[in-house]
């Protein structure tokens, strides 16, 4: 059972590009071991010089983007590899939900597993929020998604439909464990595997029997 | 399994079956159920492992007092942060030990065939799921790693996963999956020579683009598919996710079914028989229907390199980096040129003008017996340009020992190549194989995005060939004129 997930409130930060790849959200220097402080590492290429020092343009090094909980990008968001460790890097920098055109496969599954939410948006609604961003920027950049109703409130105060199938967003609102979703398959489960142990022997062959587990 | 499942289809109907593609026969065969919310419950026949996505999964296993349901259909390896410093062990990269040592003791605990440096059976995931037999053509197979599309080069779905869906996997040997659309990239005409399956995808992913596949399976077809050596199929279907498609495959034929058999995990006997049975039927039917279809043109094409900062940037080696005012769109026009910046290039410069610091050959795209022959056949006799650091990492202990027995060890060492260990190396640059701030490297591998080798590393996604003849000349290499010499 994970965290049920409502709605989001909060500043809402900007990366007006399109296929912002997974190795640009966590690097693969911040993988090395199970224990990194991923919400450190978040965009690490770009948020830090080569000494490691914070890069001052960069938009999560400038208050108030440092505590952003919604993020706004192009097409294609979070393409490249399956690590899930761009996820925790959003989630664990503050990061509540990523609202974009569209979302790479793998990273769009990942998402949901960790109570990430990945909002679809149209093109237009794309460019009325990163107006209302830029234009609220020294003021007040807040928006506020709604899970409920797939809503995204922009910094201008206009509301806008987000996509999201009903049933992702009834799984996050209600915090679902997907592994104790499937068990309740397990018979229908183990009922294929004798099935195709059966009628596709080749599939499973001698050395892949249970008893031949090390 | 196949055929039987399809007998059924066609018993429900009049008799006529729809004509399936063979993406439709494998994943219709899988379906255990379909859930509420639309998604299929698809059942995972062959589940591989490595260190760096993994351990948070068992962790979540643990925390959850869940058990692994179908440890035999498992196996693990090392394979991302590993040393590639010959003679190297477990400790070699000092941080990598964690990790490693999570990987093994997760897998002695829940009993899990676990192919670590110490065995003989270790490499890249992607290399060895093939190699061993255990990804099987009509099997599913997942992994915790985008580019396990490349064991569509069997015929099989490989599905590349994030680590909670490892963590599912490994607690119900299913995945809840939304089903993908179907669709063909046919390669017609024939290629020139020098041109490779590296260079086959590199041309479809600077036609179709990064987001090109998104939500599909692709099927690879056309006769210089067929062509391919099983290897090259490999490669080809491995940067099937560069194109955004989570899912590649190529119809196996009886080059498939010739290399399959006698590996260790594949059927022997009268269970092999009887495989190639069912594996005759994993065709497209005629008239099945593809979502979407691309044709690709090939003919008398050069081989290709990257020139940006995403794997769709792509240029005939005998042409020009681009000027940016080819984009149409704004957008696209100004990531353009961002990426000349980041790559430190003007428009309108030749390829070949480019100076090369790094060669690498080597990844789960380019690390096989075939593409190490490839290279070795440019290499044989001449000598890496000074200052060029060239480095050949086998993409598996059985690759290396084939590769040895060859002697193309010695080509590589007396050229002054490095000769490495099998692992990812410098394509994922997680251990101490990374490219300097600044410098610029050739690479057989599949990713060139900014920093990928290393804060600040350039990156040029080639073929082996390209790049053995760019170590040599120490600028981006034209191969057929080494192969006309």
């Amino acid at each position: 059972m994970r965290q049920p997930v409502h709605e989001i409130a909060g500043v809402m930060a900007v990366m007006p590009m399109a296929n912002i790849n997974t190795d640009a959200i966590i690097p693969s220097v911040w993988l090395r071991t199970a224990t990194a402080d991923l919400g450190k590492g978040l965009f690490g290429g770009y948020r830090y010089d080569e000494d490691g020092r914070e890069r001052p343009d960069f938009v999560l090094n400038r208050e108030p983007f440092r505590k952003a909980r919604i993020l706004l990008a192009d097409e294609n968001f979070g393409c490249g590899s399956s690590r899930e460790a761009a996820v925790w890097a959003l989630v664990q920098f503050g990061i509540g939900c990523v609202l974009a055109p569209s979302f790479a496969d793998i990273f769009y599954e990942n998402a949901f597993r960790n109570g990430l939410v990945a909002g679809i948006i149209e093109p237009k609604t794309y460019r009325a929020l990163l107006a209302a961003a830029h234009a609220a920027e020294a003021t007040s950049p807040e928006g506020r998604i709604d899970l409920a109703s797939a809503t995204v409130t922009g910094p201008d105060g206009v509301a806008h439909a987000f996509s999201i199938p009903a049933s992702r967003a009834q799984a996050l609102m209600r915090g679902d464990d997907e592994i104790a979703m499937t068990q309740q398959h397990l018979p229908a489960i183990e009922a294929h595997y004798e099935h195709a142990r059966a009628e596709a022997a080749w599939l499973f062959p001698s050395t892949l029997q249970r008893s031949s587990a090390p | 399994m196949q055929s039987n499942v399809h007998e059924g289809n066609a018993h429900a109907g009049s008799g006529a079956r729809t004509p399936a593609t063979v993406f439709d026969k494998i994943w219709d065969a899988h379906r255990i159920a379909r859930l509420d919310d639309g998604r299929d419950l698809i059942f995972i026949d062959r589940h591989v492992l490595q260190e760096t996505t993994s351990a948070v999964a068992f962790d979540g296993l643990r925390r959850d007092g869940r058990a692994v349901l179908h440890p035999e259909l498992t196996v693990a390896t090392q394979d991302h942060i590993v040393s590639t410093e010959p003679g190297r062990d477990e400790n070699t990269f000092p941080i990598g030990r964690e990790l490693l040592g999570l990987m093994r003791s997760n897998a002695r605990a829940s009993h899990i065939r676990h192919f670590g440096v110490d065995d003989p059976r270790q490499g890249i995931v992607h290399v060895i799921a093939p190699e061993l037999g255990f990804a099987l053509p009509g099997s599913i197979l997942a992994c915790g790693d985008s580019h396990t599309s490349t064991a569509g080069g069997v015929g099989a779905l490989g599905i590349g996963v994030g680590t909670s869906e490892v963590e599912h996997v490994l607690a119900t040997q299913t995945l809840a999956l939304v089903r993908p659309r179907n669709m063909r990239v046919l390669f017609k005409g024939r290629p020139g020579p020098g041109v490779t399956a590296k260079d086959l995808i590199l041309r479809a992913l600077s036609v179709l683009g990064v987001a090109g596949g998104r939500g599909c399976a692709v099927e690879y077809a056309g006769e210089a598919v067929s062509a391919l050596s099983v290897e090259g199929r490999l490669t080809l279907c491995n940067m099937s996710i560069e194109l955004g498609a989570r899912l590649g495959l190529v119809a196996p034929d009886e080059r498939t079914f010739a290399y399959v058999q006698g590996r260790e995990y594949a059927p022997s006997g009268a269970a092999y028989e009887q495989a190639v049975q069912a594996w005759r039927a994993l065709r497209s039917d005629p008239g099945a229907v593809f979502d979407q279809e691309a044709v690709i043109d090939c003919e008398g094409m050069a081989p290709q390199v990257t020139w940006g900062t995403n794997p769709s940037l792509v240029a005939s080696v005998d042409g020009r980096v681009p000027d940016t005012s080819i984009y149409a769109d704004a957008r696209q026009r100004e990531s353009a040129a961002a990426a000349l910046r980041y790559m430190g290039l003007e428009p309108g410069m030749a390829l070949e003008d480019i100076a090369v610091d790094v060669a690498f050959i080597g990844s789960c795209t380019n690390s096989r017996l075939s593409d190490l022959q490839a290279a070795a056949d440019v290499v044989r006799g001449r000598r890496v340009a000074p200052g060029v650091r060239a480095l050949a990492v086998p993409g598996s202990l059985s690759v290396k020992r084939e590769a040895e027995a060859l002697g193309l060890h010695r080509v590589f060492l007396d050229a002054g190549f490095e000769w490495r260990e099998a692992g990812c190396s410098m394509c994922v640059s997680i251990n101490e194989d990374t490219v300097a701030s600044g410098a610029r490297c050739i690479a057989t591998s599949n990713r060139n995005f900014e920093n990928r080798q290393g804060v600040g590393s350039r990156t040029h996604l080639a073929s082996p060939a390209t790049v053995a003849a760019s170590a040599l000349r120490g600028r981006i290499a034209d191969v057929r004129k080494e192969l006309r010499q």
